[in-house]
This record gives structure tokens, C-alpha cells and sequence, in this order.
């Protein structure tokens, strides 16, 4: 990691724990986006439905408390159903990103010699490219689908993951117990994984938290610009692209997944930095 | 520490070691790169021919003349030394999209692209560098939490979303702005690029004012602070010293802001239908307009590289601490 990550990413020692009241009003926002991840489709069952008649109709208008957009559907119904596609895929890469990091991470520091020479250059190279002009051009070009779209974002999330976990078992692999473990002549397996991994969960979760954060804002950034979301999903980046050209007819169609995205990023990124601050202080590393 | 002229010429010599081996790193992954980006145009799905003709008529003489124009005869590895050479010496092919050649759209859209990011930066710095320093310097104060806040959102929001809620304030419901588009040139641009402008400079100030406070914090810390303030140096002047020092890290911290601008400028210019380098690459992509595609991966990728090696030149060279430890090793 570069001199400037880990400055961003430093945990400081602080004088103030941050106010806990931030901190639950985010777990209850995460929560209820949650809910309506799970039970959208019972809540709002024909979100993408058109009707051309109730095109466009302001906010507030009967039966559409959002109104509706250009094609009649009604942005409150479509908003409820977005959050599955807004959420499922950035949860899913922040996930596979850990479980990438976890496998690559352990070995590389633990195992160290040519296995972490040649993951380092991996890192390296995913690292030359800014992630978000990777993921338009890749999934662009390629006319990535949803699910692609996550694979292709695992694996760009994924050197975070590695060099974190890399460096967290470089610096438990030095330790008494990791020594005795050897004396008892446990496999290389079972020490990287039973006995060293347990000792880095605190920063693989916070990274973890943050990742969320981060995937949601690089998968509605590739959505709003077209990329990865198919035309016609109840989806919040879609929602804005589709909405900007109606600003003036039914702001809320822009507003609403607007404001949501921005909420859901800084409350994962605030509940992700709060983890952090208490997790690695309590925590067994 | 007093050091002998061989000590020195010793730490020279590996200081001179060390740098070579950055630059020879960073030629080489710019090298894989500009493989993975040569075999873009033959791993984009459907037929190359067709892809290179785009909307153009396939008829025989038409499909003869792209395989000779691209070398699609030649072997494989011939066509990627053919093509990293005319790449090398400036020449990008032709964007089907466009019908012309790509240095030439590159370089009529780069001034917008430029200005935008210039402004953005200049606008991020005046703003997150002094917030910076006054909440690491009240640490606890409304104005650090303000900060942290403001650091937390403006990282965490993108610049879409940002920058459509600034365009419904201040376009449509307060008509301060102009809605789209980058105007007639001159004072009218500008005024045109102000809100991107802004919109972009939220994120870049958020990690600003993260490299600012966290750098300043760790300078408060530190021995010579406490002894400065025990002579009775006013706080300003102790502050500034401070700010020197922690100077360092954040000017490093360029690779990350460049790492953003990139992913921030297509954003902002497709919310603001700019033309400028980020709509081109948006367009580009979803046409797949490959030569285009691939001349703007490629710039931006030996922009970050070059951008990258010098912060990490600066930093060996601005710290004495750092070249010590560095060539120790």
C-alpha cells in the first residue's frame, strides 16, 4: 500500500468517539433500505408497469405520491423495487472481494516468497488503472450484464482486500503463538487459517463495510452512465439517467434515488469507520 | 549524524539503484497494460471487421481495406508491435464514430476536460486545505465535526448524484446557472463549468481535507510543536510551520486525487453534458468506438504512472527521513 492509502485509511487515535447518534440514525437507514431489498417486489409488485395515460404527473398527484415518469410509471413504486439492484450487486462484490482477499491475502503473508511476489504484481497492475475508467471500459466494451458486472468488480475490488489481509497475517505470522503452532507441526493450511485469520476479522469486516460503500457508488456510477444496468430496470442510477430529462415536470424522479444513494453511501462509509474505530481497539489483533 | 563522503556516495549509489528499479516498474506494467488494451479490439464481442466498420457498408473492397489498415493479416504478436509503435509516435487510428482521426478528437476536447479539472482542484484546495488545518487544530470542535461530516458525504456521495441535486438548485429552482452544455467559449464557458466544477471539487475536497487533517494531526503531535508553543510562538505562526511538514504526505497524495478526477470528470461531464474527454470515453464506449477506447485508457493510464512516480520522487526527496531509511534498506 502506497504512503497516501494508508494515510487516508489510518485509523487515528482519537480523543472523541464519534457522536453514536449518527451512528444509529445509519443502521436505521441501512435497515430499512434492507427491508425493502428483501420485500421491494411484495411492496411494490409491478414497478416497471408503463401506462402512457398517467405520464409525467407532478408529485402528490392521487395514487402516485411521487408522481410518475415519462413512460407513466410511478417513481415511488420504482424506487422501493430499485433498491434490490442498487444494493444485491454492491453487497454481493464487496463479499467476493473479501473472500478473494481472505484466500490471496493469507497466503501471500503468510506463505510469503515467489506466491506473494506474483500476487503483489497482480495488485500492482489492478492498481495502475483508477477503478471506475476500468469498469466503464471493460464492462462497456463487453456489454457486461448485471452479474458480470459484479465479477468484473470483485476482482477490481479485490487488491484493497489482499493487501489488507496480506499485511494484517505479516504482522501476526511474527508472533509467539504462530511459532508455537508450528513447534506442534500444524499443516501451513491449518495455522494460516485457524490460527492466524480469527486474529485479522476486525480490519477484514471494516474493509468490508467500506466496500459496500464504495461498490454501491461504482455500480450507480456505471448504471447512471448506462453501463451494466439493461434499460428499462428499476434501478436508482437508471432512475437518474432516465430522470434528468423530466427535472422539470417531476423533480422527485431525480431527488428521491438521488438523495437515497447518497444516504446509503455515507451511512455504510460512517457505520464502516465506526466499526473500525471500535472493532480494532477491542478487538483480539 | 555526521556521514563520510563514502557513506555518501554509497547512498547515492543505491538512491540511483532505487530509482531505476521504480522507472523500470512502471514501464513494465504500462507494457502488460498496453497488451490487455491492444486485445481489446479482438476480445470485443462480434466480428472485428464488422466492429471496425461500424456503420460503414461491408462491401469486399471495404472489408480489404480494414484488414490492411489494421494488419489483420499479419500474426498477432506483429499487429501489437505495429500498433505500440503508431501509439508511441502519436498516432491512434481513426474513431469510426466520429470519422476522423482520434488524436484529433482527443485534442479538440481536451481544453473542456482541462479547465474543468483545473477549476475543480483550485476550488478543492482553497476550500479543504484551511478547513483541514483548523479542524485538526480543534479537534472536537463543531468545525472538526462539520468537517468530518462533510468528509464522510463528499466521499461517499457520487458525483452524479451530487451533481444533479446542484443542477435542480441552483438551474431550475434557483435559475442562478445554465442547465447543460459548455456555452460559446471564454468568460461563458466558465461560467458554464462552475457547477460541474463544483460538483467535482466535493469529492476531491473530501480527500483533501482527510490527507489535510490527518497529516496535521500527526504534526500537532510531535516534539518541535510543543517546544515552539512552550517559546511563546503564536499558534498562526506554529500552525504554519506545522502545515510545512505535513505538507509532504498531501502533495503525495496526488495519485489518489488524480485516481478520482478521472472516474469524477466523466461523471460530471455526462451530468452536465460537457464536451469534454469523460463524455467522449462515455460515447465511445457504448458505441465501441474501440480505437478511441483505447487511446484515452492508454493516456490515462501513463498520466497516473508519470503522475505516480514523481509524488513518490517527491516524497524520497522533500524527507530526508524517508531517503535515509530508503537507501538503509
Amino acid at each position: 500500500m502506497s504512503s497516501t492509502e494508508a494515510i487516508v485509511l489510518a485509523k487515528l487515535p482519537r480523543s472523541r468517539r464519534r457522536h453514536p447518534v449518527a451512528v444509529w440514525l445509519s443502521l436505521a437507514l441501512l435497515g430499512v433500505v434492507a427491508f425493502l431489498v428483501l420485500f421491494g417486489n411484495l411492496i411494490a409488485p409491478d414497478a416497471t408497469a408503463q401506462s402512457i395515460l398517467d405520464s409525467l404527473l407532478p408529485p402528490g398527484s392521487p395514487g402516485h405520491l411521487l408522481g410518475t415518469d415519462e413512460l407513466g410509471r410511478d417513481v415511488l413504486a420504482l424506487t422501493i423495487a430499485g433498491a434490490a439492484s442498487a444494493l444485491v450487486g454492491p453487497v454481493c462484490v464487496a463479499l467476493g472481494s473479501m473472500l478473494l482477499g481472505i484466500l490471496l491475502g493469507t497466503v501471500a503473508g503468510y506463505l510469503r516468497g515467489p506466491i506473494d511476489f506474483i500476487i503483489g504484481r497482480w495488485t500492482d497492475l489492478l492498481f495502475s488503472l483508477p477503478l471506475l475508467l476500468a469498469a466503464i471500459v471493460v464492462a462497456g466494451v463487453f456489454g457486461a450484464g448485471y452479474w458480470m458486472t459484479v465479477l468484473l468488480l470483485i476482482l477490481l475490488f479485490s487488491p484493497s482486500d489482499i493487501r489488507i489481509v496480506r499485511a494484517g497475517v505479516m504482522e501476526q505470522a511474527a508472533r509467539p503463538f504462530v511459532e508455537a503452532a508450528q513447534m506442534l507441526s500444524l499443516s501451513k493450511t491449518r495455522i494460516m487459517f485457524t490460527q492466524v485469520l480469527p486474529n485479522v476479522w476486525s480490519l477484514i469486516i471494516t474493509n468490508s463495510m467500506l466496500n459496500v460503500a464504495f461498490a454501491l457508488v461504482a455500480f450507480s456510477s456505471l448504471s447512471f452512465l448506462g453501463v451494466g444496468v439493461a434499460p428499462g430496470t428499476a434501478d436508482w442510477g437508471r432512475q437518474l439517467t432516465d430522470g434528468r430529462a423530466i427535472m422539470i415536470d417531476n423533480p422527485a424522479a431525480v431527488l428521491v434515488p438521488a438523495l437515497l444513494i447518497i444516504g446509503v453511501a455515507s451511512a455504510a462509509n460512517l457505520v464502516g469507520d465506526w466499526l473500525g474505530q471500535n472493532l480494532t481497539r477491542t478487538g483480539r489483533s | 549524524m555526521t556521514t563520510t563522503p563514502i557513506a555518501r556516495a554509497s547512498q547515492a549509489r543505491s538512491l540511483g539503484r532505487m530509482l531505476v528499479v521504480r522507472v523500470l516498474g512502471t514501464i513494465g506494467i504500462l507494457l502488460v497494460l498496453s497488451i490487455i488494451v491492444f486485445s481489446m479490439l479482438h476480445l470485443a464481442p462480434g466480428d472485428i471487421v464488422k466492429n471496425l466498420l461500424g456503420n460503414r457498408a461491408s462491401s469486399p473492397e471495404a472489408i480489404a481495406a480494414i484488414r490492411a489498415q489494421y494488419n489483420l493479416d499479419q500474426p498477432l504478436y506483429m499487429q501489437y508491435l505495429i500498433w505500440l509503435g503508431n501509439t508511441l509516435t502519436g498516432d491512434f487510428g481513426q474513431s469510426i464514430r466520429l470519422q476522423d482521426s482520434v488524436s484529433n478528437v482527443i485534442g479538440s476536447r481536451l481544453g473542456i476536460t482541462a479547465a474543468l479539472s483545473g477549476l475543480a482542484f483550485l476550488l478543492a484546495v482553497i476550500v479543504a486545505v484551511p478547513l483541514g488545518v483548523q479542524s485538526a487544530v480543534r479537534s472536537g470542535s463543531w468545525i472538526d465535526r462539520f468537517a468530518t461530516g462533510f468528509g464522510i458525504v463528499g466521499l461517499s456521495a457520487p458525483t452524479f448524484a451530487v451533481g444533479l441535486l446542484l443542477l435542480y438548485t441552483f438551474a431550475f429552482y434557483l435559475p442562478i446557472f445554465p442547465v447543460y452544455g459548455s456555452g460559446d467559449g471564454g468568460l461563458d464557458t466558465l461560467w458554464h463549468l462552475i457547477l460541474p466544477a463544483i460538483t467535482l471539487a466535493l469529492g476531491l475536497g473530501a480527500i483533501i481535507l482527510k490527507l489535510t487533517r490527518t497529516a496535521m494531526l500527526r504534526e500537532l503531535e510531535s516534539d518541535y510543536v510543543t517546544f515552539g508553543r512552550a517559546r511563546g510562538l503564536p499558534d498562526r505562526q506554529v500552525h504554519l510551520i506545522a502545515l510545512r511538514n505535513a505538507a509532504i504526505p498531501i502533495v503525495t497524495g496526488a495519485s489518489l486525487v488524480l485516481t478520482f478526477l478521472v472516474g469524477g470528470t466523466v461523471l460530471a461531464e455526462t451530468t452536465f453534458a460537457l464536451p469534454g474527454l469523460g463524455t467522449l470515453l462515455q460515447g465511445s464506449v457504448l458505441f465501441k468506438d474501440i480505437a478511441v477506447v483505447q487511446a484515452l485508457t492508454l493516456l490515462v493510464a501513463v498520466t497516473i504512472a508519470i503522475i505516480a512516480l514523481l509524488a513518490d520522487l517527491a516524497y524520497i526527496f522533500l524527507d530526508p527521513r524517508i531517503r535515509a531509511k530508503e537507501s538503509a534498506q
